[in-house]
């Protein structure tokens, strides 16, 4: 974990409501780590999974969601941002051979900056990410370079007709492990289909560091934080 | 700022502990502290309040647990902890790799027998100090706050528990009453060593999208920087009845905080929410402490308990 100021080299609209937070003067993050953006006028800091990592700067992908990530989009580039990165603990990559990357919505981001980490070892994952409609679409030509791409849309305004979890049943390629950030029930009926992957989770947290327990969840192992024991969990760990 | 330190004297004293400053984490705000030394050397800690510790092992509340407010946020953690048996064998000797100093226990129930049976269990443990109780935890069923609102109850509770613990025992009072000077009374009545305020305020914010309480228990308590003027009348004002020691906390952020809660009658403080959006904030609390006793020319801290009666 390390906290610093990193500076706002860009922030601006990438689809409908979900923005791309660029920040400089960070050290190297793992994919499936998180981080935490201090939001000017906001007390409680905000967690965000890491869209990506190059040369110092980490990207961020966000959606507006409530007053703190609206706020964000008024943030100017050369603000310096209190960040807390490094934060949880990340996708094991060794486990899949050929990996399929499962994204619902925003949880595209910790899955983009996993496809990238894949490709730069020379692997080209499948990527199969969801969204509601085609006007939230992100982040398509830059994964169509790197991986075999399902892009679906729940009202079918792009690419396949139907949630992520169907179209990953009607995929015709081979793969043995899975790596999924998305909502809650995408995860769960991913999991319900196959429990041989990871499950990035998502929680309203206090801290993001392991102080208050505000995250907790139960797991067959007892009872893990998101922000700490995750936020990556085995499928067949959790119980959703 | 070395030599600022060599001349200016932090240190306070607590039922006959002598501690190097009076920064004290919060309960409930730093888990058993060892993972804070991840971050940096805990030692600098005058003290640590441990997780609120019950007899057997609990989840805590159903998610989501944290709602966030304006200066804050509202918590309904629950008590989530591992049970007193794993936090003596288990966390206590975690912390103690990494911290040498002595600590407080912090016990919560939901009975009597549960209230005297956790508490006892620590008499033989020598890294614990002191015991707080919480009676006054806004997120317990049947438990927690309906013990500390309630002046005889508060009394009958802590005689029974000074019956069976030979350490000192601090009590820890709920703002959310008409009058904490009288669960003050009622403490010190049923024996009590010292007192900490104010745990956190009942509150409640409501999801505008689905009109539904965002807490999964609808309420919890409120903290941080939007309690600091609460926690320092309530203080101010238990202190005007009560020459037990006061451990006052509720929003500080900053020395200067330590310093006013100090002056309202706290003979020590604790820290709470802001652990949990900086996480190296006691330790630049306790680094800043020095600084500003020079600027507002105190040299001794332990001279400024209730100054503001004073003067």
């Amino acid at each position: 974990m390390i906290s610093k100021k990193l500076t706002v080299v860009s922030n601006k609209k990438l689809a409908d409501g979900i923005y791309e937070m660029r920040l400089s003067g960070a050290d190297y993050v793992v994919p499936g780590s998180f981080l935490e953006v201090t939001v000017p006028g906001f007390y409680l800091n905000r967690p965000f999974g890491v869209g990506n990592y190059e040369d110092g700067e980490i990207t961020i992908y966000y959606k507006v969601v409530g007053n703190g990530t609206d706020k964000m989009t008024e943030v100017s580039v050369g603000t310096k941002l209190n960040v807390i990165y490094g934060l949880g603990n990340g996708f094991n990559m060794e486990r899949a051979i050929r990996p399929l990357l499962v994204s619902g919505g925003i949880g595209i981001a910790p899955i983009y900056y996993l496809a990238k980490a894949f490709a730069k070892k020379g692997v080209r994952p499948i990527v199969v990410t969801g969204f509601r409609n085609a006007s939230e679409v992100v982040l398509s030509n830059e994964l169509k370079e790197i991986a075999d791409l399902v892009v679906c849309t729940d009202d079918g305004s792009m690419g396949f007709n139907g949630n992520p979890v169907s179209a990953v049943k009607a995929l015709d390629k081979e793969w043995d492990y899975y790596y999924a950030c998305g909502p809650m029930v995408m995860m769960k009926y991913l999991k319900m289909y196959s429990d041989k992957g990871e499950l990035s989770l998502e929680a309203r947290m206090g801290c993001g560091f392991g102080a208050c327990m505000g995250c907790s969840i139960i797991t067959k192992s007892g009872y893990k934080r998101v922000c700490k024991e995750g936020p990556v969990f085995d499928a067949d760990e959790v119980e959703l | 700022m070395s030599t600022v330190n060599n001349v200016l004297d932090t240190q306070i004293e607590l039922f006959g502990v002598k501690l190097d400053n009076p920064i004290i984490p919060a309960s409930g705000t730093y888990g058993f502290g060892y993972e804070f030394s991840e971050y940096y050397d805990i030692n600098c800690l005058g003290s640590i309040s441990l997780k609120g510790t019950t007899k057997e092992a609990r989840y805590g509340n159903p998610l989501p647990r944290i709602a966030e407010c304006p200066n804050g946020l509202i918590n309904a953690i629950g008590l989530q902890n591992p049970g007193v048996d794993k936090v003596i064998e288990v966390e206590l000797k975690k912390l103690d790799e990494v911290y040498k100093k002595p600590v407080i226990a912090n016990v919560g129930g939901h009975s009597f027998e549960e209230y005297t049976t956790t508490v006892a269990k620590f008499n033989d443990v020598d890294k614990v100090f002191a015991v707080e109780l919480n009676i006054s935890c806004p997120n317990v069923q049947g438990g927690g706050m309906a013990f500390g609102t309630n002046p005889d109850t508060v009394e009958e509770l802590v005689r029974e528990i000074k019956k069976v613990s030979t350490k000192p025992i601090i009590v820890k009072l709920s703002p959310n009453v008409t009058d904490i000077k009288l669960l003050a009374k009622a403490a010190e009545r049923g024996g009590a060593d010292g007192l900490s305020l104010i745990n956190t305020l009942v509150g409640m914010r409501i999801d505008l999208k689905t009109a539904r309480p965002i807490i999964s228990v609808k309420r919890g308590g409120y903290s941080g920087p939007g309690v600091f003027p609460v926690a320092v009348n309530m203080v101010y004002a238990v202190k005007e009845v009560t020459d037990l020691p006061i451990i006052g906390m509720g929003g500080i952020s900053s020395a200067e905080d330590v310093i006013e809660m100090m002056y309202a009658g706290a003979t020590a403080v604790m820290v709470g929410s802001y652990n949990l959006v900086n996480p190296y904030g006691c330790k630049e609390i306790i680094d800043d402490l020095p600084v500003v006793m020079e600027k507002l020319g105190i040299n001794k801290l332990s001279d400024i308990t209730g100054r503001s009666h004073n003067v």
